[in-house]
């Protein structure tokens, strides 16, 4: 105040006439806003339910250290069975999450039901964050052009499934959904799905060895409309959950 | 005046980006016209993996969004830091680079996504290769536009290179983020992150892709263009400050909202829509330093096209950022998300806004940059008015089919059971889905009509000679 007239007459001044300060100064403003969002979610206990109550997630003592499904004597035998909590995918539902993925399925369906009365009646219990807490990327959608898949696995037998993805019109006329025909015509690469379960592992989704051992015994064979349906019909039958607790305030 | 421009500033590298934004307005606004035609009668999908709704709907985002958008960004940025800076570029080289980089980040794209290969994040589809790819380019956009302004000729750094500089911080730090995946083959990766954690950083990439790219990115256009082509200066300096600030400090935090009722802890949403209600107070300090601009010198809309353009634009970024903060509020989200309702939402952004401003900031750019007049007047008319029909009939559209999906998903019968099925609802939107995409080849055909507007400017201007003689007249002192 003191000071004699300067030619800088103010900090908003001082930043317009200085090129890196002002970057940097609008650096900072604009990392504010996601650090506070985002970094309290990889901190916070209460981001996942499964800290309030572990069961949710499956072998939750030692993640990994069990295959959920190995083949002894070309026979497949399940460590886990639907409700004994999340779990990574196997290799067979991977390869059918891989095809969702790549044919934009999340541009139409949500995988994400709302703690509405409506949505609980026709999807089933509100979604949590502990349902897709090994799903990368997540696949929770913004738009419902179909409906929500969250809960679809065991809602449809395997046969609709298939015929509905052949052709939608055939048992729902006035759908919109385009057709998949060309799913019946490739097989699932069991190579290929190692690496990507292997690539998974290492950045945190707890297969165990075993798991990915396994991977081309459980594909062989399988064309991608298999590997599609199988990934459908497990959305939603992994975890057993007690209308009794609150998972979520 | 204008003698020795061409000599003193690098235009070839504007002209080119101009052009090319033009034709990836057509491009993108073509496969969105097909994608909406998809699902208004799906017998388009034609059973081919290429062209079905699913892998052609990022080919669309991507087009209008990267393609058109970026190249709009581009070539206007640069041209406004040469003007408001009164100095060539720091580098022809790396200008020439950006160019080829992000035109061959385009055709990537066209290539790879059509064959499904994706991240499956929404508008961050593009695979690893690619985004290392775009994240080199995009800093070298930055680092040359920074340069320039570095060793600028005037004492004061101009309102629109703020915004720029704000909006090349920001993309940097959301595309850097949000493409973090393990790659597991040459053209697939997992993200990183999962589940809540990849929820909560993809939609804060998708809103800030909004927030800065196709707002702050465009803002700054409209502070260079809109006093231009009005030929009167800024309303408000001080607004522009407050506005500035407000919007590079507030916009961060919307994304949230995109989020309410999901399995993300309730107090990320709540805050992220709390921000959002907060917002419409930049947002409208935005819109109205640019509308009052004009102020004294409204009778130009009648016979300025151009500026006829940029208010419409004003007009629509108005209304979308009311809208916006609106359908951030809990018990409206919980109507409109999911609902056709969003994607009107982003239409009207995109669409009156992005679109409206980008158009009238190359119909400026075409006669300055080609040293004449444009090939037809009435045509600019003639667009300006089928963009704006186009427009408000896809809105509209979109308004009442999500309201109405909204309304039939929680309606109840007197015996307390949901009174529709799902596929009821997508039976009623059919006649909406049908005007949408009439609302959208209307809006095709003032593109299409523009893009023959600017190429017959061109050849005008080469039998003319002018860009010649403009090239051939001494530089300024």
């Amino acid at each position: 105040m003191a000071e004699p007239k300067s030619k800088v007459k103010s900090f908003q001044e001082w930043m317009e006439v200085r090129i890196w300060g002002l970057v940097t100064v609008t650096a900072v403003v604009l990392s504010i806003g996601g650090l506070v969002e985002i970094v309290p979610l990889f901190y916070m206990k209460n981001t996942f339910e499964h800290n309030k109550y572990p069961e949710l997630i499956w072998n939750h003592d030692a993640p990994g250290s069990v295959p959920i499904v190995s083949v002894v004597d070309g026979k497949e035998q399940w460590n886990w069975k639907a409700g004994d909590g999340v779990r990574p995918y196997t290799a067979l539902e991977l390869a059918g999450r891989d095809i969702y993925q790549r044919e934009g399925c999340y541009t139409c369906h949500s995988q994400m039901i709302r703690p509405f009365r409506d949505e609980k009646e026709r999807y089933g219990h509100y979604s949590l964050a502990s349902e897709s807490a090994f799903d990368h990327p997540f696949q929770w959608g913004s738009k419902r052009t179909g409906p929500d898949l969250a809960r679809v696995g065991g809602k449809y037998s395997d046969e609709w499934q298939r015929v509905h993805l052949r052709r939608p019109q055939s048992v729902v006329p006035e759908s919109v959904m385009p057709a998949y025909p060309w799913l019946d015509k490739a097989r699932v690469d069991g190579g290929k799905i190692q690496r990507h379960m292997k690539g998974l592992q290492a950045i945190g989704v707890p297969y165990a060895d075993g798991d990915i051992e396994a991977a081309p015994k459980l594909v062989e064979g399988k064309t991608e409309m298999d590997a599609l349906v199988t990934y459908l019909q497990v959305l939603g039958t992994m975890a057993t959950l007690d209308e009794s607790k609150v998972y979520r305030e | 005046m204008e003698a020795g421009l061409e000599q003193k500033y690098n235009f070839d590298v504007v002209r080119w980006f101009t052009i090319m934004a033009v034709v990836y307005l057509v491009v993108g606004a073509f496969v969105g016209v097909w994608i909406a035609s998809e699902l208004a009668w799906p017998f388009l999908n034609f059973d081919s993996p290429y062209i079905s709704f699913g892998r052609l709907r990022p080919v669309h985002t991507n087009a209008v969004i990267f393609a058109f958008g970026g190249c709009v960004l581009m070539a206007t940025a640069f041209y406004t830091v040469q003007r408001t800076c009164g100095v060539r570029l720091w580098s022809d080289k790396l200008a020439w680079f950006v160019f080829w980089g992000w035109n061959a980040i385009i055709v990537l794209a066209v290539i790879t996504l059509p064959l499904g290969f994706t991240q499956a994040k929404e508008y961050a589809e593009l695979e690893w290769p690619i985004d290392i790819l775009i994240a080199v380019v995009w800093l070298a956009f930055s680092f040359n536009f920074m340069m320039t302004i570095a060793k600028r000729k005037t004492s004061h750094i101009y309102v629109s290179n703020w915004f720029f500089l704000g909006m090349m911080v920001m993309i940097t730090y959301l595309h850097v983020v949000n493409s973090l995946a393990i790659p597991v083959g040459l053209f697939k990766s997992y993200s990183v992150f999962s589940g809540v954690q990849d929820a909560m950083i993809q939609w804060w990439w998708g809103h800030n892709a909004v927030g800065f790219y196709l707002t702050a990115g465009f803002l700054g256009i409209m502070y260079y263009f809109v006093p231009k082509q009005a030929n009167r200066p800024i309303y408000s300096y001080r607004l522009s400050v407050i506005h500035f600030w407000a919007l590079m400090f507030g916009y961060v935090w919307l994304g949230a909202h995109h989020l309410q009722y999901t399995a993300l802890p309730d107090w990320a949403g709540s805050l992220g829509a709390a921000v959002s209600l907060a917002m419409i107070i930049p947002s409208w300090g935005g819109a109205v330093n640019g509308m009052m601009t004009l102020s004294g010198a409204w009778d130009k809309l009648r016979t300025d096209y151009v500026l006829r353009f940029l208010i419409i634009a004003l007009a629509f970024y108005a209304m979308s950022t009311f809208e916006g903060p609106v359908m951030s509020l809990k018990t409206v989200n919980a109507l409109s998300h999911y609902t056709d309702w969003t994607v009107g939402h982003v239409h009207s952004g995109a669409l009156g806004w992005v679109a409206g401003i980008s158009i009238g900031a190359i119909y400026h750019l075409m006669t300055r940059l080609w040293h004449t007049e444009m090939y037809s007047e009435k045509l600019v008319n003639f667009h300006f008015w089928t963009a704006t029909i186009g427009t408000v009939i896809y809105i509209v559209a979109m308004w009442v089919s999500g309201i109405m999906q909204g309304l039939m998903w929680r309606a109840y019968d007197e015996f307390g059971t949901l009174a529709y099925t799902f596929v009821e609802s997508v039976d009623a939107m059919h006649p909406y889905y049908a005007m949408r995409a009439i609302g959208g080849m209307i809006f095709l055909f003032g593109a299409i009509v523009m893009l023959f507007n600017i190429l017959m400017t061109v050849r005008k201007s080469v039998s003319e000679g002018s860009l010649n003689k403009a090239r051939a007249l001494p530089a300024a002192a």
